[in-house]
Protein backbone atom coordinates (compact mmCIF):
# COMPACT_ATOMS: atom_id res chain seq x y z
CA UNK A 1 0.00 0.00 0.00
CA UNK A 2 2.92 2.55 0.20
CA UNK A 3 4.90 3.03 -2.55
CA UNK A 4 8.48 4.72 -3.03
CA UNK A 5 8.92 7.56 -5.26
CA UNK A 6 12.03 8.63 -7.30
CA UNK A 7 11.95 12.03 -9.24
CA UNK A 8 14.78 12.37 -12.15
CA UNK A 9 15.49 15.47 -13.81
CA UNK A 10 12.28 16.46 -13.55
CA UNK A 11 11.48 20.16 -15.16
CA UNK A 12 7.95 21.56 -14.69
CA UNK A 13 6.55 23.98 -17.29
CA UNK A 14 3.53 26.78 -17.34
CA UNK A 15 3.19 26.69 -21.12
CA UNK A 16 7.15 28.33 -21.71
CA UNK A 17 7.93 29.15 -18.42
CA UNK A 18 10.00 26.83 -16.28
CA UNK A 19 8.35 26.63 -13.19
CA UNK A 20 11.03 24.18 -11.48
CA UNK A 21 14.05 23.21 -12.83
CA UNK A 22 16.09 19.56 -13.00
CA UNK A 23 14.55 18.12 -9.56
CA UNK A 24 16.07 14.68 -8.85
CA UNK A 25 15.19 13.00 -5.54
CA UNK A 26 13.61 10.01 -3.61
CA UNK A 27 10.89 9.87 -1.57
CA UNK A 28 10.96 6.91 0.92
CA UNK A 29 7.59 5.14 1.30
CA UNK A 30 5.96 4.73 4.68
CA UNK A 31 7.61 8.37 6.18
CA UNK A 32 6.75 11.36 5.79
CA UNK A 33 8.71 13.86 3.44
CA UNK A 34 8.18 17.51 3.94
CA UNK A 35 8.57 19.96 1.33
CA UNK A 36 9.60 23.40 2.97
CA UNK A 37 10.58 26.51 0.91
CA UNK A 38 9.34 30.42 0.88
CA UNK A 39 6.17 30.66 -1.47
CA UNK A 40 6.39 30.78 -4.89
CA UNK A 41 9.44 28.39 -4.83
CA UNK A 42 7.18 25.62 -6.65
CA UNK A 43 7.10 23.10 -3.93
CA UNK A 44 3.17 22.82 -4.43
CA UNK A 45 3.54 22.91 -8.07
CA UNK A 46 6.23 19.81 -7.93
CA UNK A 47 3.81 18.47 -5.40
CA UNK A 48 0.92 18.46 -7.92
CA UNK A 49 3.55 16.76 -10.85
CA UNK A 50 3.10 13.46 -8.32
CA UNK A 51 -0.42 12.89 -9.11
CA UNK A 52 -0.48 14.74 -12.44
CA UNK A 53 -2.77 17.36 -10.98
CA UNK A 54 -0.05 19.65 -12.37
CA UNK A 55 -1.40 18.93 -15.90
CA UNK A 56 -4.87 20.10 -14.73
CA UNK A 57 -4.19 23.43 -15.15
CA UNK A 58 -3.96 24.46 -19.01
CA UNK A 59 -0.37 24.30 -20.36
CA UNK A 60 0.96 22.50 -17.47
CA UNK A 61 3.65 20.02 -18.45
CA UNK A 62 6.80 18.43 -17.19
CA UNK A 63 9.72 17.24 -18.69
CA UNK A 64 11.71 14.08 -16.92
CA UNK A 65 10.82 11.13 -15.23
CA UNK A 66 8.65 10.40 -11.85
CA UNK A 67 8.93 6.44 -10.93
CA UNK A 68 6.94 4.44 -8.14
CA UNK A 69 8.04 1.47 -7.56
CA UNK A 70 9.78 2.01 -10.70
CA UNK A 71 6.74 2.75 -13.30
CA UNK A 72 7.05 5.93 -15.02
CA UNK A 73 3.91 8.49 -14.26
CA UNK A 74 4.60 10.00 -17.36
CA UNK A 75 4.94 6.87 -19.47
CA UNK A 76 3.23 6.43 -22.65
CA UNK A 77 0.88 3.62 -21.77
CA UNK A 78 -0.16 5.78 -18.23
CA UNK A 79 -3.89 7.43 -17.33
CA UNK A 80 -3.42 9.69 -15.17
CA UNK A 81 -7.71 9.50 -14.11
CA UNK A 82 -5.80 6.21 -13.00
CA UNK A 83 -2.73 7.87 -11.04
CA UNK A 84 -4.89 9.81 -9.20
CA UNK A 85 -6.72 7.00 -8.21
CA UNK A 86 -3.46 5.84 -6.79
CA UNK A 87 -1.85 8.29 -5.42
CA UNK A 88 -4.29 10.73 -3.01
CA UNK A 89 -4.62 14.12 -2.61
CA UNK A 90 -5.41 16.82 0.37
CA UNK A 91 -5.61 20.51 -0.31
CA UNK A 92 -4.73 23.58 1.51
CA UNK A 93 -8.54 24.32 1.82
CA UNK A 94 -10.81 22.01 2.66
CA UNK A 95 -12.57 21.06 0.11
CA UNK A 96 -15.72 18.48 0.78
CA UNK A 97 -18.37 18.27 -1.59
CA UNK A 98 -20.59 20.49 -0.56
CA UNK A 99 -24.23 18.76 -1.81
CA UNK A 100 -23.56 15.52 -0.13
CA UNK A 101 -23.12 14.32 3.07
CA UNK A 102 -20.62 13.44 5.12
CA UNK A 103 -20.90 9.36 4.60
CA UNK A 104 -21.43 10.21 0.63
CA UNK A 105 -18.06 12.28 0.82
CA UNK A 106 -16.20 10.01 2.01
CA UNK A 107 -17.73 7.20 -0.31
CA UNK A 108 -16.78 9.56 -3.46
CA UNK A 109 -14.06 8.12 -4.49
CA UNK A 110 -14.48 5.22 -3.81
CA UNK A 111 -17.74 4.99 -5.86
CA UNK A 112 -15.88 6.12 -8.83
CA UNK A 113 -14.68 2.73 -9.17
CA UNK A 114 -17.15 0.50 -7.56
CA UNK A 115 -20.32 1.35 -8.82
CA UNK A 116 -22.68 -0.30 -6.84
CA UNK A 117 -21.07 -0.81 -3.14
CA UNK A 118 -23.61 -2.95 -1.02
CA UNK A 119 -24.93 -1.10 1.92
CA UNK A 120 -22.93 -2.33 4.80
CA UNK A 121 -19.53 -2.66 2.82
CA UNK A 122 -20.37 1.23 2.45
CA UNK A 123 -21.51 1.64 6.28
CA UNK A 124 -17.95 -0.12 7.36
CA UNK A 125 -15.74 1.80 4.56
CA UNK A 126 -16.72 4.98 6.18
CA UNK A 127 -16.71 3.99 9.50
CA UNK A 128 -12.92 2.68 9.10
CA UNK A 129 -12.07 5.90 6.81
CA UNK A 130 -13.06 8.26 8.88
CA UNK A 131 -11.87 6.19 12.03
CA UNK A 132 -8.81 6.22 10.15
CA UNK A 133 -8.68 10.41 10.11
CA UNK A 134 -9.49 10.48 13.55
CA UNK A 135 -13.09 11.92 12.55
CA UNK A 136 -15.59 9.26 13.58
CA UNK A 137 -16.18 9.83 17.14
CA UNK A 138 -17.26 13.45 16.19
CA UNK A 139 -19.03 13.00 13.46
CA UNK A 140 -21.01 9.27 13.65
CA UNK A 141 -24.49 10.63 14.96
CA UNK A 142 -24.42 12.94 11.79
CA UNK A 143 -23.49 10.89 8.74
CA UNK A 144 -26.25 12.33 6.80
CA UNK A 145 -25.84 15.69 7.86
CA UNK A 146 -23.50 18.05 4.44
CA UNK A 147 -20.11 17.96 4.83
CA UNK A 148 -19.96 21.73 5.21
CA UNK A 149 -21.87 21.76 8.37
CA UNK A 150 -18.26 20.59 9.72
CA UNK A 151 -15.77 23.15 11.46
CA UNK A 152 -12.41 24.18 8.96
CA UNK A 153 -10.71 21.07 10.89
CA UNK A 154 -13.35 18.77 10.81
CA UNK A 155 -13.72 19.03 6.83
CA UNK A 156 -9.56 18.91 6.28
CA UNK A 157 -10.65 15.48 8.18
CA UNK A 158 -13.06 14.40 5.87
CA UNK A 159 -11.00 15.22 2.96
CA UNK A 160 -8.06 13.17 4.33
CA UNK A 161 -11.24 10.45 5.25
CA UNK A 162 -12.28 10.97 1.62
CA UNK A 163 -8.44 10.08 0.41
CA UNK A 164 -7.61 7.14 2.25
CA UNK A 165 -11.16 5.53 1.34
CA UNK A 166 -9.79 4.84 -2.13
CA UNK A 167 -6.95 2.83 -0.51
CA UNK A 168 -4.08 5.01 -2.21
CA UNK A 169 -0.52 4.22 -2.32
CA UNK A 170 0.73 7.68 -1.75
CA UNK A 171 -0.99 10.77 0.53
CA UNK A 172 -0.15 14.11 -0.89
CA UNK A 173 -0.65 17.01 1.24
CA UNK A 174 -0.36 20.76 0.03
CA UNK A 175 -0.33 22.90 2.87
CA UNK A 176 -3.26 21.09 4.85
CA UNK A 177 -2.97 22.76 8.13
CA UNK A 178 -2.62 26.36 6.46
CA UNK A 179 -6.81 27.16 6.61
CA UNK A 180 -6.79 25.98 10.34
CA UNK A 181 -6.65 26.83 14.00
CA UNK A 182 -3.72 25.67 15.80
CA UNK A 183 -5.88 22.99 18.07
CA UNK A 184 -7.15 21.64 14.10
CA UNK A 185 -3.57 21.51 13.18
CA UNK A 186 -2.79 19.71 16.15
CA UNK A 187 -5.27 17.01 15.31
CA UNK A 188 -3.84 16.90 11.83
CA UNK A 189 -0.63 16.54 12.52
CA UNK A 190 -1.25 13.53 14.90
CA UNK A 191 -3.34 11.94 12.35
CA UNK A 192 -0.42 12.46 9.63
CA UNK A 193 1.81 10.48 12.05
CA UNK A 194 -0.36 7.81 12.45
CA UNK A 195 -1.27 7.50 8.99
CA UNK A 196 2.42 6.77 8.03
CA UNK A 197 2.31 3.22 9.18
CA UNK A 198 0.31 2.80 6.06
CA UNK A 199 1.03 5.51 3.45
CA UNK A 200 3.77 7.05 2.30
CA UNK A 201 3.40 10.77 2.33
CA UNK A 202 4.42 13.67 1.26
CA UNK A 203 3.41 17.46 2.69
CA UNK A 204 3.99 20.77 1.42
CA UNK A 205 3.83 23.09 4.15
CA UNK A 206 4.98 27.11 5.05
CA UNK A 207 5.43 26.15 8.97
CA UNK A 208 8.87 25.39 9.50
CA UNK A 209 7.80 23.78 13.16
CA UNK A 210 5.53 21.79 11.64
CA UNK A 211 7.74 19.92 9.00
CA UNK A 212 10.11 19.51 11.81
CA UNK A 213 7.53 17.86 14.06
CA UNK A 214 5.84 15.74 11.64
CA UNK A 215 8.20 14.70 9.03
CA UNK A 216 11.12 12.09 8.57
CA UNK A 217 12.99 13.86 5.37
CA UNK A 218 12.98 17.25 4.42
CA UNK A 219 13.77 19.11 1.16
CA UNK A 220 14.19 22.84 0.81
CA UNK A 221 13.18 24.39 -2.30
CA UNK A 222 14.25 27.85 -3.39
CA UNK A 223 14.05 30.65 -6.01
CA UNK A 224 16.67 33.11 -6.72
CA UNK A 225 13.94 35.72 -7.82
CA UNK A 226 10.45 36.16 -9.52
CA UNK A 227 10.36 35.02 -13.11
CA UNK A 228 13.36 32.92 -12.30
CA UNK A 229 12.88 28.79 -11.46
CA UNK A 230 12.39 26.82 -8.05
CA UNK A 231 15.23 24.58 -7.34
CA UNK A 232 15.72 21.90 -5.16
CA UNK A 233 18.69 23.61 -2.61
CA UNK A 234 18.91 20.50 -0.30
CA UNK A 235 17.54 17.31 1.10
CA UNK A 236 18.24 15.29 4.13
CA UNK A 237 16.58 14.08 7.66
CA UNK A 238 14.59 16.24 8.98
CA UNK A 239 16.21 16.72 12.20
CA UNK A 240 19.80 16.99 10.38
CA UNK A 241 18.26 19.44 8.29
CA UNK A 242 16.84 21.60 11.04
CA UNK A 243 20.15 21.03 13.06
CA UNK A 244 23.35 21.12 10.72
CA UNK A 245 22.08 22.07 7.10
CA UNK A 246 24.97 22.06 4.51
CA UNK A 247 23.67 24.25 2.66
CA UNK A 248 23.94 28.60 3.73
CA UNK A 249 20.27 29.34 1.59
CA UNK A 250 18.94 26.69 4.10
CA UNK A 251 19.93 27.66 6.93
CA UNK A 252 19.29 31.43 6.49
CA UNK A 253 15.91 29.99 5.49
CA UNK A 254 15.15 27.85 9.04
CA UNK A 255 16.51 30.32 10.95
CA UNK A 256 14.38 32.70 9.73
CA UNK A 257 16.38 35.29 8.12
CA UNK A 258 14.20 35.30 5.07
CA UNK A 259 11.29 33.73 3.28
CA UNK B 1 -14.04 65.57 8.62
CA UNK B 2 -10.87 68.36 9.38
CA UNK B 3 -12.24 70.46 11.84
CA UNK B 4 -11.91 74.23 11.18
CA UNK B 5 -11.82 76.21 14.34
CA UNK B 6 -13.93 78.82 13.09
CA UNK B 7 -16.83 76.79 12.17
CA UNK B 8 -16.29 74.27 15.28
CA UNK B 9 -15.19 76.84 17.91
CA UNK B 10 -18.62 78.12 19.40
CA UNK B 11 -20.06 74.01 19.34
CA UNK B 12 -19.70 71.71 21.96
CA UNK B 13 -16.39 69.30 21.84
CA UNK B 14 -18.62 66.39 20.77
CA UNK B 15 -19.32 67.56 17.54
CA UNK B 16 -15.75 66.43 16.23
CA UNK B 17 -17.75 63.18 16.00
CA UNK B 18 -20.80 64.32 14.20
CA UNK B 19 -21.48 63.78 10.53
CA UNK B 20 -18.78 63.25 7.71
CA UNK B 21 -18.62 64.29 4.08
CA UNK B 22 -19.92 60.93 3.05
CA UNK B 23 -23.37 60.97 4.48
CA UNK B 24 -25.80 62.92 2.24
CA UNK B 25 -23.86 61.00 -0.97
CA UNK B 26 -24.29 57.40 1.34
CA UNK B 27 -28.33 59.02 1.98
CA UNK B 28 -29.21 59.80 -1.83
CA UNK B 29 -27.56 56.57 -3.24
CA UNK B 30 -30.35 54.76 0.12
CA UNK B 31 -33.06 56.53 -1.46
CA UNK B 32 -32.84 55.71 -4.49
CA UNK B 33 -31.72 52.10 -4.66
CA UNK B 34 -34.26 51.70 -2.30
CA UNK B 35 -36.86 53.84 -4.51
CA UNK B 36 -35.42 51.31 -7.44
CA UNK B 37 -36.80 48.45 -5.36
CA UNK B 38 -40.11 49.66 -4.64
CA UNK B 39 -40.40 50.90 -8.09
CA UNK B 40 -40.13 47.04 -9.07
CA UNK B 41 -43.09 46.03 -6.71
CA UNK B 42 -45.51 49.38 -8.14
CA UNK B 43 -44.94 48.49 -11.42
CA UNK B 44 -45.89 44.73 -11.01
CA UNK B 45 -48.98 45.87 -8.82
CA UNK B 46 -49.86 48.37 -11.78
CA UNK B 47 -50.00 45.45 -14.69
CA UNK B 48 -51.97 43.18 -12.05
CA UNK B 49 -54.46 45.64 -11.41
CA UNK B 50 -54.42 46.92 -14.80
CA UNK B 51 -55.05 43.25 -15.83
CA UNK B 52 -58.14 42.38 -12.98
CA UNK B 53 -59.91 45.88 -13.74
CA UNK B 54 -59.79 45.33 -17.72
CA UNK B 55 -60.95 41.62 -17.60
CA UNK B 56 -63.61 42.13 -15.22
CA UNK B 57 -66.59 42.94 -17.25
CA UNK B 58 -65.71 40.14 -19.12
CA UNK B 59 -65.55 37.61 -16.14
CA UNK B 60 -68.91 38.93 -14.88
CA UNK B 61 -70.52 38.96 -17.80
CA UNK B 62 -72.59 35.63 -18.16
CA UNK B 63 -71.87 33.57 -21.22
CA UNK B 64 -75.01 33.73 -23.34
CA UNK B 65 -74.23 37.38 -23.51
CA UNK B 66 -70.40 37.40 -23.90
CA UNK B 67 -71.25 34.87 -27.25
CA UNK B 68 -73.71 37.85 -28.30
CA UNK B 69 -71.06 40.57 -28.18
CA UNK B 70 -68.08 38.94 -28.53
CA UNK B 71 -67.17 37.28 -32.43
CA UNK B 72 -65.00 35.03 -31.55
CA UNK B 73 -66.47 33.11 -28.17
CA UNK B 74 -68.85 30.82 -29.51
CA UNK B 75 -70.18 28.85 -25.90
CA UNK B 76 -72.58 26.88 -28.30
CA UNK B 77 -69.24 25.74 -29.72
CA UNK B 78 -67.84 24.48 -26.67
CA UNK B 79 -65.78 27.99 -27.01
CA UNK B 80 -66.90 30.07 -23.96
CA UNK B 81 -64.14 32.22 -22.72
CA UNK B 82 -63.25 29.59 -20.08
CA UNK B 83 -62.77 26.91 -22.27
CA UNK B 84 -60.94 29.48 -24.49
CA UNK B 85 -58.53 30.04 -21.78
CA UNK B 86 -58.29 26.65 -21.46
CA UNK B 87 -57.53 25.26 -24.75
CA UNK B 88 -55.01 28.36 -24.96
CA UNK B 89 -53.40 27.24 -21.98
CA UNK B 90 -52.82 24.04 -22.67
CA UNK B 91 -51.20 25.15 -26.14
CA UNK B 92 -48.79 27.71 -24.68
CA UNK B 93 -48.12 24.88 -22.14
CA UNK B 94 -47.56 22.42 -24.85
CA UNK B 95 -45.48 24.11 -26.95
CA UNK B 96 -43.51 25.75 -24.39
CA UNK B 97 -42.71 21.93 -23.04
CA UNK B 98 -42.02 21.06 -26.46
CA UNK B 99 -39.49 23.83 -26.56
CA UNK B 100 -38.02 22.96 -23.31
CA UNK B 101 -37.25 19.58 -23.63
CA UNK B 102 -35.53 20.47 -26.75
CA UNK B 103 -33.32 23.09 -25.91
CA UNK B 104 -32.45 22.27 -22.18
CA UNK B 105 -30.02 19.46 -22.83
CA UNK B 106 -28.72 21.19 -26.17
CA UNK B 107 -28.15 23.95 -23.99
CA UNK B 108 -26.02 22.37 -21.03
CA UNK B 109 -24.04 20.31 -23.20
CA UNK B 110 -23.27 23.76 -25.48
CA UNK B 111 -22.65 25.08 -21.59
CA UNK B 112 -20.53 22.86 -20.47
CA UNK B 113 -18.51 22.38 -23.94
CA UNK B 114 -17.80 25.87 -23.75
CA UNK B 115 -17.08 26.38 -19.92
CA UNK B 116 -15.13 22.76 -19.38
CA UNK B 117 -14.26 21.37 -22.59
CA UNK B 118 -13.49 23.38 -25.69
CA UNK B 119 -10.02 25.18 -25.66
CA UNK B 120 -10.02 28.84 -24.84
CA UNK B 121 -10.53 30.19 -28.62
CA UNK B 122 -12.81 28.24 -29.92
CA UNK B 123 -14.87 28.53 -26.77
CA UNK B 124 -14.92 32.65 -26.90
CA UNK B 125 -16.26 32.06 -30.35
CA UNK B 126 -18.84 29.65 -29.80
CA UNK B 127 -20.15 32.04 -26.48
CA UNK B 128 -20.04 34.93 -29.38
CA UNK B 129 -22.16 32.95 -31.90
CA UNK B 130 -24.68 31.95 -29.11
CA UNK B 131 -25.03 35.41 -27.72
CA UNK B 132 -25.65 36.57 -31.11
CA UNK B 133 -28.61 33.76 -32.06
CA UNK B 134 -30.35 35.72 -29.02
CA UNK B 135 -30.06 38.83 -30.52
CA UNK B 136 -32.04 37.76 -33.43
CA UNK B 137 -35.79 39.14 -33.42
CA UNK B 138 -38.55 36.81 -33.11
CA UNK B 139 -40.24 38.21 -36.36
CA UNK B 140 -37.18 36.21 -38.49
CA UNK B 141 -37.26 33.26 -36.85
CA UNK B 142 -40.84 32.90 -37.59
CA UNK B 143 -40.22 33.93 -41.22
CA UNK B 144 -37.16 31.19 -41.15
CA UNK B 145 -39.32 28.66 -39.38
CA UNK B 146 -42.44 28.71 -42.28
CA UNK B 147 -39.66 29.07 -45.45
CA UNK B 148 -37.16 26.85 -44.10
CA UNK B 149 -37.72 24.90 -41.21
CA UNK B 150 -41.35 23.55 -42.05
CA UNK B 151 -40.74 22.11 -45.58
CA UNK B 152 -37.29 20.55 -44.25
CA UNK B 153 -39.24 19.05 -40.90
CA UNK B 154 -42.26 17.90 -42.96
CA UNK B 155 -40.59 14.45 -44.06
CA UNK B 156 -39.23 13.62 -40.30
CA UNK B 157 -43.00 14.41 -39.12
CA UNK B 158 -44.35 11.83 -41.63
CA UNK B 159 -41.94 9.79 -41.13
CA UNK B 160 -42.49 9.73 -37.23
CA UNK B 161 -46.02 8.88 -37.68
CA UNK B 162 -45.58 6.11 -39.96
CA UNK B 163 -43.40 4.51 -37.55
CA UNK B 164 -44.41 6.01 -33.88
CA UNK B 165 -48.01 6.90 -34.97
CA UNK B 166 -49.60 4.31 -32.64
CA UNK B 167 -47.97 7.11 -29.45
CA UNK B 168 -50.96 9.32 -29.68
CA UNK B 169 -48.21 12.29 -29.52
CA UNK B 170 -47.08 11.42 -32.82
CA UNK B 171 -50.17 10.16 -34.39
CA UNK B 172 -50.64 11.16 -38.07
CA UNK B 173 -53.59 13.97 -39.35
CA UNK B 174 -57.03 11.95 -39.98
CA UNK B 175 -56.73 10.66 -43.59
CA UNK B 176 -57.09 13.42 -46.13
CA UNK B 177 -55.34 15.64 -44.32
CA UNK B 178 -52.04 16.43 -45.24
CA UNK B 179 -48.79 16.86 -43.50
CA UNK B 180 -48.35 20.54 -43.98
CA UNK B 181 -45.65 20.88 -40.60
CA UNK B 182 -47.26 23.76 -39.31
CA UNK B 183 -48.28 21.97 -36.50
CA UNK B 184 -47.37 22.37 -32.63
CA UNK B 185 -43.60 20.54 -32.81
CA UNK B 186 -42.22 23.01 -35.16
CA UNK B 187 -43.74 26.12 -33.35
CA UNK B 188 -42.01 24.02 -30.29
CA UNK B 189 -38.59 23.48 -32.16
CA UNK B 190 -38.38 27.20 -33.13
CA UNK B 191 -39.16 28.37 -29.50
CA UNK B 192 -36.41 25.89 -28.75
CA UNK B 193 -34.12 27.48 -31.15
CA UNK B 194 -35.35 30.72 -29.46
CA UNK B 195 -34.55 29.54 -26.00
CA UNK B 196 -31.22 27.83 -26.17
CA UNK B 197 -29.56 31.20 -26.36
CA UNK B 198 -30.21 31.96 -23.01
CA UNK B 199 -30.75 29.10 -21.07
CA UNK B 200 -26.94 28.74 -22.68
CA UNK B 201 -25.57 32.00 -21.73
CA UNK B 202 -27.07 31.56 -17.70
CA UNK B 203 -26.02 27.85 -17.46
CA UNK B 204 -22.51 28.51 -18.99
CA UNK B 205 -22.23 31.79 -16.41
CA UNK B 206 -23.09 29.15 -13.03
CA UNK B 207 -20.62 26.58 -14.52
CA UNK B 208 -17.97 28.94 -14.79
CA UNK B 209 -18.17 29.56 -11.05
CA UNK B 210 -18.35 26.20 -10.06
CA UNK B 211 -15.04 26.83 -7.42
CA UNK B 212 -11.51 25.27 -8.62
CA UNK B 213 -11.17 23.81 -5.48
CA UNK B 214 -14.45 21.09 -5.95
CA UNK B 215 -13.23 20.52 -9.35
CA UNK B 216 -9.37 19.22 -8.31
CA UNK B 217 -11.38 17.58 -5.08
CA UNK B 218 -12.67 15.16 -7.92
CA UNK B 219 -10.15 15.33 -10.49
CA UNK B 220 -7.65 14.04 -7.70
CA UNK B 221 -9.28 11.29 -6.41
CA UNK B 222 -9.47 9.98 -9.99
CA UNK B 223 -12.64 11.35 -11.46
CA UNK B 224 -12.58 11.83 -15.17
CA UNK B 225 -13.77 14.89 -16.72
CA UNK B 226 -17.48 13.90 -16.96
CA UNK B 227 -17.70 12.25 -13.24
CA UNK B 228 -16.12 15.64 -12.05
CA UNK B 229 -18.62 17.17 -14.14
CA UNK B 230 -21.19 15.33 -12.43
CA UNK B 231 -19.66 15.50 -8.54
CA UNK B 232 -18.67 18.87 -8.64
CA UNK B 233 -20.18 21.28 -11.41
CA UNK B 234 -23.73 19.93 -11.76
CA UNK B 235 -24.64 20.03 -7.98
CA UNK B 236 -22.84 23.91 -7.92
CA UNK B 237 -24.94 24.89 -11.18
CA UNK B 238 -28.07 22.96 -10.22
CA UNK B 239 -30.06 26.00 -9.23
CA UNK B 240 -28.44 28.09 -11.60
CA UNK B 241 -29.86 25.25 -14.31
CA UNK B 242 -33.40 25.63 -12.81
CA UNK B 243 -33.16 29.20 -13.10
CA UNK B 244 -31.84 29.18 -16.46
CA UNK B 245 -34.86 26.58 -17.79
CA UNK B 246 -37.20 29.04 -15.79
CA UNK B 247 -36.26 31.93 -18.23
CA UNK B 248 -36.41 30.16 -21.10
CA UNK B 249 -39.50 28.37 -20.50
CA UNK B 250 -40.61 32.49 -19.40
CA UNK B 251 -39.65 33.67 -22.99
CA UNK B 252 -41.29 30.82 -24.44
CA UNK B 253 -44.36 30.84 -22.73
CA UNK B 254 -44.16 34.64 -23.50
CA UNK B 255 -43.19 34.40 -27.60
CA UNK B 256 -46.07 35.65 -30.09
CA UNK B 257 -44.66 36.35 -33.63
CA UNK B 258 -42.81 33.02 -33.87
CA UNK B 259 -45.72 30.79 -32.87
CA UNK B 260 -48.43 32.98 -34.46
CA UNK B 261 -46.56 32.75 -37.80
CA UNK B 262 -45.70 28.86 -38.21
CA UNK B 263 -48.97 27.15 -36.36
CA UNK B 264 -52.31 26.65 -38.08
CA UNK B 265 -54.06 27.62 -34.98
CA UNK B 266 -57.09 25.29 -33.37
CA UNK B 267 -58.51 25.27 -30.02
CA UNK B 268 -58.47 22.03 -28.98
CA UNK B 269 -57.13 19.66 -25.79
CA UNK B 270 -55.43 17.44 -28.16
CA UNK B 271 -52.12 15.55 -27.77
CA UNK B 272 -51.41 15.56 -31.81
CA UNK B 273 -48.86 17.87 -31.80
CA UNK B 274 -47.83 16.53 -35.68
CA UNK B 275 -51.72 17.31 -36.61
CA UNK B 276 -52.12 21.16 -38.03
CA UNK B 277 -55.70 23.26 -36.59
CA UNK B 278 -55.40 21.44 -32.70
CA UNK B 279 -53.70 24.19 -30.36
CA UNK B 280 -52.83 27.92 -29.84
CA UNK B 281 -51.18 29.55 -27.72
CA UNK B 282 -52.30 32.82 -25.67
CA UNK B 283 -50.05 35.53 -26.83
CA UNK B 284 -50.16 34.34 -30.26
CA UNK B 285 -53.85 34.20 -29.66
CA UNK B 286 -54.39 37.89 -28.50
CA UNK B 287 -52.48 38.80 -31.26
CA UNK B 288 -54.39 37.93 -33.56
CA UNK B 289 -58.22 38.71 -32.40
CA UNK B 290 -57.08 42.08 -30.78
CA UNK B 291 -57.13 44.15 -34.21
CA UNK B 292 -60.80 43.58 -34.51
CA UNK B 293 -62.20 43.11 -31.05
CA UNK B 294 -64.47 45.73 -29.98
CA UNK B 295 -64.76 46.72 -26.14
CA UNK B 296 -66.41 43.40 -24.53
CA UNK B 297 -63.65 41.44 -27.27
CA UNK B 298 -60.46 43.24 -25.81
CA UNK B 299 -62.28 42.54 -22.33
CA UNK B 300 -61.79 38.91 -23.01
CA UNK B 301 -58.67 38.97 -24.27
CA UNK B 302 -56.75 40.95 -21.21
CA UNK B 303 -58.88 37.75 -19.41
CA UNK B 304 -56.65 35.57 -21.36
CA UNK B 305 -53.68 37.66 -20.55
CA UNK B 306 -54.34 37.68 -16.84
CA UNK B 307 -53.89 33.96 -17.02
CA UNK B 308 -50.89 33.97 -18.89
CA UNK B 309 -49.50 35.65 -16.11
CA UNK B 310 -50.91 33.37 -13.36
CA UNK B 311 -49.01 30.59 -14.95
CA UNK B 312 -45.86 32.31 -15.33
CA UNK B 313 -46.08 33.26 -11.57
CA UNK B 314 -46.64 29.71 -11.03
CA UNK B 315 -43.97 28.82 -12.84
CA UNK B 316 -41.38 31.07 -10.94
CA UNK B 317 -42.65 30.01 -7.80
CA UNK B 318 -42.80 26.46 -8.99
CA UNK B 319 -38.67 27.49 -9.95
CA UNK B 320 -38.27 29.07 -6.19
CA UNK B 321 -39.53 25.96 -4.55
CA UNK B 322 -37.27 23.85 -6.46
CA UNK B 323 -34.08 25.60 -5.99
CA UNK B 324 -35.11 26.12 -2.31
CA UNK B 325 -35.67 22.78 -1.65
CA UNK B 326 -32.16 21.38 -0.92
CA UNK B 327 -30.49 24.73 0.69
CA UNK B 328 -29.04 23.21 3.09
CA UNK B 329 -26.83 20.88 0.43
CA UNK B 330 -26.22 24.00 -1.99
CA UNK B 331 -22.98 24.83 -3.32
CA UNK B 332 -23.78 28.42 -2.00
CA UNK B 333 -22.63 27.36 1.83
Amino acid sequence: MSKRIDINNLNVYYSQFLAVEDVSLSIEPKAVTAFIGPSGCGKSTFLRTLNRMHEVIPGGRVEGEVLIDGVDLYGKDVDPVTVRRHVGMVFQRPNPFPTMSIAENVLAGYRLNNKRVSNSDADDLVESSLRGANLWDEVKDRLNKPGSSLSGGQQQRLCIARAIAIKPDILLMDEPCSALDPISTLAIEDLITDLKDQYTIVIVTHNMQQAARVSDTTAFFNIAGTGKPGKLIEMNDTTTMFSTPSEKATEDYISGRFG
Amino acid sequence: MTTTPSSTGSQPAGNDYGTHPGARANGIFKGMSTGAGVLILVTLAAVATFLLVEAWPAFIASPEDLGQEVSFIKPEDGQSLMEIIGYLIYGTVLMSLIALVIATPISIGIALFISHYAPRRLAQTLGYLIDLLAAVPSVVYGLWGVAVLVPFLNPFYQFLADYLGFIPLFAAPESGEIFTGRVAMSAGIVLAIMILPIITAVTREVFLQTPVLHEEAALAMGATRWEMVKMSVFPFARSGMVGATMLGLGRALGETMAVLMIISPGLTLSPYILQPNQHNTVAGYIALQFPEANAMGVSSLVAMGLALFVITLVVNMLARWVVSRRSEFSGAN
